[in-house]
């Protein structure tokens, strides 16, 4: 049913034009995700895993193709929608966590909701209650410094939660992380799943990808692979 | 809410690189400062001028005929010769004014010199400024009585031996003791103190209460005007709007006095307190009109250390504004961040402008006779100067902030 794909591509494909050269970073992706899926994308360094979360990020605009986000078709949104759109629809977590690092960890978190107009009182109470579900209540004031990296990326995803969105993406959220910080992080990512979210992860290790229950394998900007498994390891 | 984002973010930044940020206002600093400086003094001296020394020198509404101008700039020898040549002026002159005018006005003639006054007990002081005058003179000075009176007009007519002391001279002279109905000698002459002055104050420095006042045809007047002329003749007019009918008036008065024929120049001076502001409203416009080149310049100047500042700061800033994108921020919001953040910087170092010019416009007070007076509105302007172009250096890295592709952006190191 279509009201079930949070995303539908179609032959999607995105060049780069480098010089004289041009890179085709993704060569026709035709993907759908449906709800409270978990879907790990994996792939070599190179064939277009970060560019294709981009589009479905709306932090870019495909070359050619057609990408519908809850059954809208984003190419043709204007910019302020598409801001819109990744303000309240997306959460993106990203490996280098991004955060303001003179902020405290309740600034970084509430700051999708100065973006969309929320009042200042509730936004303090919802970033609070986002950090509380990644088990970071009792660090709320402190800034990204005096923080651990896995703490730092429970704060990136805490910010990414905040505005509840149709689709969490995270672009190999581990890639910075030692293995036992790297687990503790999938872990949250399961409980997340668990409690509804549809996430789509990249990575590039495969006791990474075990944790989803789909894998989806790209090489050369196309999709080599897809492949549901019965027993996720959660 | 943007708004208090904007500014949280530029006032951290600002308390994360005081030297730098010091070093990115500096020019703007050095405007606004200079700014308030010149605009506390011209100011202070507008105010002085319309309160002080306008009314000191000449009088609300008072006309002062005399043999040359009070005011005077570049006087030429042959122009002194010519002053010197003139006619004095007399008794009989005004009391002819006082007869012929039509004008409702009060009129009074005026003396001064310098001396010194000594009290019975032998007390003396020096350097007196003595003053006969009409019994008139006080209510065309408007000097009050603090104690005791000032002379009648039949005192004045008889030229009774009495005086009214400064403040200071008072104080001077007798202390703590009563002056009124002592006596005091003045060139050999004695006066009995009849009134005491109300203090005044100073002048450019110098003290308006270290005076005498007699009666114009007392033996006083043998100090000030020894040749039984008198200095200045002083018509104040009870309608403000019968300036210019009284100043005509007194022109033909004289005129005919001096028996000038039409072709013939006139052979004495009329000044309004008007002449003096109109003097001084001429050097503060050529102030105000050469000063905003300079502080425009240090802005101009000031705004492009802050483009500069703004646009490295955008830079360096480059994987935070992808972020905000990612997030949701609309170009329009960044384009605000930025400007927020210009403005903010750029305002502060207004303020600090502001405190320091008026820093330096008190010390120019305190070692100089020059005023200074903290207008209010010129703090609001400085500031929103301050601001302004803050908004305007900060437009173009405003522009590159926003134009950033949030994929390019978040892959920047
Ligand atoms: N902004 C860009 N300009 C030019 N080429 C790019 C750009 N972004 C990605 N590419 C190229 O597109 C291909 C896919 O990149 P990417 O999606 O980042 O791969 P992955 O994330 O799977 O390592 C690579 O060959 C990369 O060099
Ligand atoms: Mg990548």
């Amino acid at each position: 049913m279509i009201a079930q794909q949070v995303i539908r591509t179609e032959k999607l494909t995105k060049e780069y034009v480098l010089g004289s050269e041009i890179v085709r970073a993704l060569r026709g992706v035709d993907l759908v995700v449906e709800r409270n899926e978990y879907v790990a994308i994996m792939g070599p360094s190179g064939s277009g895993k970060s560019t294709l979360m981009n589009l479905i990020g709306c932090l870019d605009t495909p070359t050619s193709g057609e990408y519908w986000l809850n059954g809208q078709l984003v190419s043709e949104l204007s910019d302020d929608e598409l801001a819109r759109i990744r303000n309240k629809e997306i959460g993106f977590v990203f490996q280098t966590f991004n955060l303001l690092p003179r902020a405290t960890a309740l600034h970084n978190v509430e700051l999708p909701l100065i973006y969309a107009g929320v009042p200042a009182k509730e936004r303090r109470e919802r970033a609070a209650s986002a950090l509380e579900r990644v088990g970071l209540a009792q660090r709320m004031d402190h800034k990204p410094s005096e923080l651990s990296g896995g703490q730092r990326q429970r704060v990136a995803i805490a910010r990414a939660l905040i505005n509840n969105p149709a689709i969490l993406l995270a672009d190999e959220p581990t890639g910075n992380l030692d293995s036992k910080t790297s687990e503790e992080i999938m872990a949250l990512f399961g409980e997340l799943h668990a409690d509804g979210q549809t996430i789509i992860l990249v990575t590039h290790e495969n006791d990474i990808a075990a944790f989803a229950h789909r894998v989806v394998t790209l090489r050369d900007g196309l999709i080599e692979s897809d492949v549901v498994r019965d027993a996720a390891v959660v | 809410m943007l708004l208090g984002e904007g500014i949280r973010l530029a006032l951290q930044q600002i308390r994360a690189q005081k030297l730098k940020s010091f070093f990115a206002v500096i020019g703007v600093v050095i405007g606004v400062m200079f700014l308030m400086t010149v605009v506390t003094v011209i100011e202070g001296m507008n105010r002085y001028m319309k309160e002080d020394f306008a009314r000191t020198i000449y009088g609300l509404n008072t006309i002062t005929l005399s043999r040359w101008p009070e005011v005077q700039i570049n006087t030429s020898a042959e122009q002194w010769r010519e002053w010197i040549r003139r006619p004095r002026l007399t008794f009989e002159d005004a009391d002819a004014i006082r007869e012929q005018l039509d004008v409702p006005a009060l009129v009074a003639v005026e003396s001064g010199g310098g001396g010194r006054v000594a009290a019975e007990d032998g007390t003396e002081i020096e350097n007196v400024w003595l003053t006969t005058a009409s019994a008139d003179y006080f209510r065309i000075r408007e000097l009050k009585i603090a104690r005791g009176r000032a002379f009648t007009a039949p005192e004045d007519r008889i030229g009774a031996p009495v005086v009214i002391l400064g403040h200071e001279a008072a104080q001077k002279l007798f202390g703590d003791r009563d002056p009124l109905g002592r006596m005091v000698k003045i060139a050999g002459h004695r006066f009995r103190v009849i009134g005491v002055l109300e203090k005044q104050g100073t002048l450019f420095g110098m003290s308006l209460d270290n005076r005498a006042i007699a009666p114009s045809r007392s033996m006083l007047a043998r100090v000030t005007a020894p040749h039984g002329v008198v200095d200045d003749i002083l018509i104040r007019v009870d309608d403000p709007d019968q300036m210019q009918q009284a100043l005509m008036e007194v022109e033909a008065i004289m005129r005919v006095r001096h028996r000038l024929r039409p072709d013939q120049p006139n052979d004495f001076a009329l000044d309004t307190a008007d002449d003096s502001m109109a003097f001084w409203t001429r050097i503060s416009r050529i102030l105000y009109l050469a000063f905003p080149t300079l502080v425009g310049i240090a802005l101009v100047v000031g705004g492009m250390v802050i483009m500069n500042i703004m646009l490295v700061s955008v830079m360096e800033r480059t994987r935070e504004i992808g972020m905000r994108k990612a997030i949701g921020a609309r170009r329009r919001d960044i384009i605000f961040q930025v400007l927020i953040e210009s403005a903010t910087l750029s305002g502060f170092g207004a303020l600090i402008g502001i405190g320091i010019g008026i820093g330096l416009a008190q010390l120019v007070a305190a070692v100089s006779p020059l005023p200074a007076s903290i207008s209010p509105v010129w703090i609001a302007v400085s500031v929103a100067l301050g601001a302004g172009v803050g908004i305007v250096a900060g437009l173009y890295p405003a522009s590159r902030a926003a134009r950033l592709d949030p994929v390019v952006a978040l892959r920047y190191e």
